[in-house]
């Protein structure tokens, strides 16, 4: 795992009374698009702003490229390109002298590096004059991508990059990182959104500071240890708490529109969920076997990780 | 070299294009110069003085008219009372009361003693000791009038003879003495406010951070953040000269580069003072009051409005803290009295060293890590 092109080991950081991260260890291979998926508050941003030598870990090391991210601050910072949460550019300036600027205080020039951000760029390049605080959030986005790839870095952090993006351009995002992946950059990218995890080549689910699993988007769905019923029926509002109530129950959640019900009994009926429902006077009941996605995933891997807590405040 | 080039350049691009900005840098120090030059004054021109003339005599109104014909005093009423004088004084109707007692002429001419008093408004200490001054003054010549006129054959010659020159400033004009000081507190509003919230700008609205994790170093950034503020500091001062000059009419007596090297040191002080404060906070709004909190300090006690020499002895302690009070000092010294630089070498000094101890307090300060 040493050839990795970033390794965090146990890594740890508090703010005063609150942990944000808890021994953290994570590899990621070169060339690799790999994906934090989690929750406002899991502790992805402090994550990124640790391995973009912005923060120092309490405890724990992690390199970039072989470079520590403490002792080797100034060699990550002309490889590693870091787009954050919220956008950071300058909004008096316009397209182009933003991107330029930038590029000139890596010592590159835009036309040096064009054909990196061409597919991105272009899409702004009309409103080049344009300021930058007068963009849309869609092409604020892709400014502060084609910023962050400027100087040509090996490793590219974005933090929750779409969040607060339309449909349409978060589907396009996604393409272009596929794009900047094939031409052998590492990226790393957080994001709260789950259906954002299958496009990604391995994840890490993180919680509460903790990375709760890793691993390819299929070999987490394909993990899943029990069958997942959706069901609906007329009175969705009761739905919930009446669900619960059936003694093989395992987790019982909201699913967009339906509500997933998951029993612990290896042996368990469907048919159990209709019966138990219609003694409860509901009506216009479907229960449908479905496939598990990443979001199941985290719902079940939340609820250990709930329990454990628990029983570790019970002792 | 190259990249505080281009840190300078955007930086010069920012501050241009706001152009509410602009004309607050410009236009505003020079209309306050103006309007402060003329109105911060503390020459009293015009004090009102009410009477009360309980003897209403010959002597009584030579005395009045003694009053009413100095330029000083303007009489704004005669009362017949005192509680009405009194009542007078409370509203601020008037500054001071002359009270003429009953038999002034009376007494005067049997006993060669006459009783007035006179009371003043005292809530501006400094204005009403200048007021007892004059009104004392001029009641020394009607004394001096009174024995002339009974003992015309007495010699009144003084035996030590007084004859004062002022120097720097002969004619003892106020706007002399101001503008050099008014010139330097505006540079230092620039230079302090300015380099602070520029970089806290950039914390709160996050692009530091984006500065940040590029390989940009810590002394390009700061030298990238000080310059501009210099350049437009220094402009200011030399349109503020030429105000100096050619509107006030204010003499510079001492060398223009001489001037213009001091101030280029004290801007020094007062940017890297601006970005140090920067440095320990969060929000413009922090950032804005901590600034206005040692501005409010080291303007009163810079000697600016009243003498440092007139303040207790800690207080001149502590102004050896403060910058502006030496910049104030050398910048009078050179445009009035022609000063040299080994006149004031001690305040230049000081200016260096707090430059290089502010300066490398802020770079240390500064953290791209947290």
């Amino acid at each position: 795992m040493s050839n990795g092109a970033v390794i965090l080991q146990n890594i740890s950081k508090s703010y005063k009374t609150v942990k944000a991260l808890t021994e953290i260890n994570v590899s990621i291979a070169k060339g690799e698009l790999f994906g934090f998926i989690g929750p406002d508050g899991a502790g992805k941003t402090t994550l990124f702003r640790i391995l973009t030598t912005l923060l120092n870990p309490d405890s724990g090391t992690a390199t970039v490229e072989g470079f520590d991210t403490v002792k080797n601050y100034k060699s990550i910072r002309n490889i590693a390109g870091y787009m954050p949460g919220r956008f950071s550019l300058y909004q008096d300036l316009t397209v182009e002298e933003n991107l330029s600027f930038f590029a000139s205080i890596y010592n590159t020039t835009i036309e040096e590096n064009y054909h990196l951000i061409a597919d991105i760029y272009k899409h702004i390049e009309p409103f080049k004059h344009r300021k930058a605080g007068k963009l849309s959030g869609g092409m604020k986005q892709k400014l502060a991508l084609s910023c962050a790839l400027i100087h040509k870095p090996e490793v590219l952090f974005l933090d929750e990059p779409t969040t607060g993006v339309d449909a349409v351009s978060r589907m396009e995002f996604w393409e272009m990182l596929k794009k900047l992946r094939s031409q052998g950059i590492t990226i790393l990218v957080s994001t709260p959104y789950m259906d954002e995890a299958a496009l990604c080549d391995r994840v890490a689910l993180m919680q509460n500071g903790h990375v709760m699993t890793i691993d390819t988007p299929n070999a987490i769905i394909n993990a899943f240890p029990v069958k997942i019923y959706a069901v609906r029926s007329n009175r969705m509002f009761h739905l919930l708490n009446d669900l619960q109530s059936i003694p093989e129950t395992e987790a019982v959640y909201r699913f967009g529109d339906v509500v997933h019900y998951l029993s612990h009994s290896k042996t368990f009926d469907p048919l159990s969920i209709t019966r138990h429902l219609d003694s409860l006077s509901h009506t216009e009941i479907t229960v449908n076997q479905s496939v598990p996605t990443i979001e199941d995933s985290f719902m079940l891997y939340m609820r250990k990780s709930d329990k454990f807590n628990i029983s570790q405040h019970d002792n | 070299m190259k990249t505080i080039l281009y840190i300078l350049q955007k930086e010069f691009r920012q501050i241009f294009r706001e152009k509410a900005m602009l004309v607050i840098i410009l236009v505003i120090p020079m209309v306050q110069l103006l309007i402060l030059s003329f109105t911060a004054t503390f020459e009293i021109k015009n004090t009102n003085i009410s009477i009360l003339d309980h003897d209403h005599s010959v002597e009584s109104r030579n005395l009045i008219n003694k009053f009413s014909g100095s330029p000083f005093f303007t009489i704004s009423s005669f009362y017949d009372s005192y509680d009405k004088g009194v009542e007078a004084l409370k509203s601020g109707k008037t500054h001071q009361l002359l009270i003429i007692q009953p038999h002034f002429e009376k007494d005067l001419q049997r006993d060669g003693k006459g009783k007035v008093m006179i009371i003043t408004d005292a809530i501006n200490g400094s204005a009403a000791s200048i007021m007892s001054a004059y009104a004392h003054s001029i009641l020394f010549d009607f004394n001096k009038q009174i024995l002339i006129e009974h003992y015309p054959n007495l010699s009144l010659s003084d035996p030590i003879q007084i004859t004062v020159s002022n120097w720097y400033n002969p004619r003892l004009n106020y706007i002399t003495y101001m503008v050099p000081g008014i010139l330097v507190l505006l540079v230092t509003i620039i230079g302090m406010f300015l380099s602070g919230m520029n970089v806290v700008k950039e914390k709160e609205l996050g692009t530091i951070e984006q500065i940040n994790v590029t390989p940009i170093k810590k002394y390009q950034f700061i030298i990238g953040k000080l310059l501009p503020f210099w350049i437009i500091a220094m402009f200011e001062f030399s349109f503020g000269l030429f105000l100096a000059r050619f509107v006030f009419g204010v003499p510079m007596l001492g060398s223009l580069a001489l001037q213009l090297g001091t101030v280029s040191v004290y801007l020094v002080v007062v940017l890297s003072f601006g970005l140090f404060v920067s440095t320990i906070t969060e929000t413009m709004q922090q950032a804005m009051f901590i600034s206005w909190f040692f501005m409010v300090i080291f303007i009163l006690m810079s000697g600016l409005f009243t003498p440092v020499e007139s303040m207790p002895d800690w207080a001149q302690t502590v102004n050896k803290l403060n910058p502006i009070s030496y910049f104030i000092q050398i910048n009078r010294m050179i445009m009035l009295k022609g000063s040299v630089f080994s006149d004031f070498t001690r305040q230049f000094y000081s200016l260096v060293v707090y430059a290089v101890l502010m300066l490398s307090l802020s770079v240390w300060r500064y953290r791209k890590v947290a």
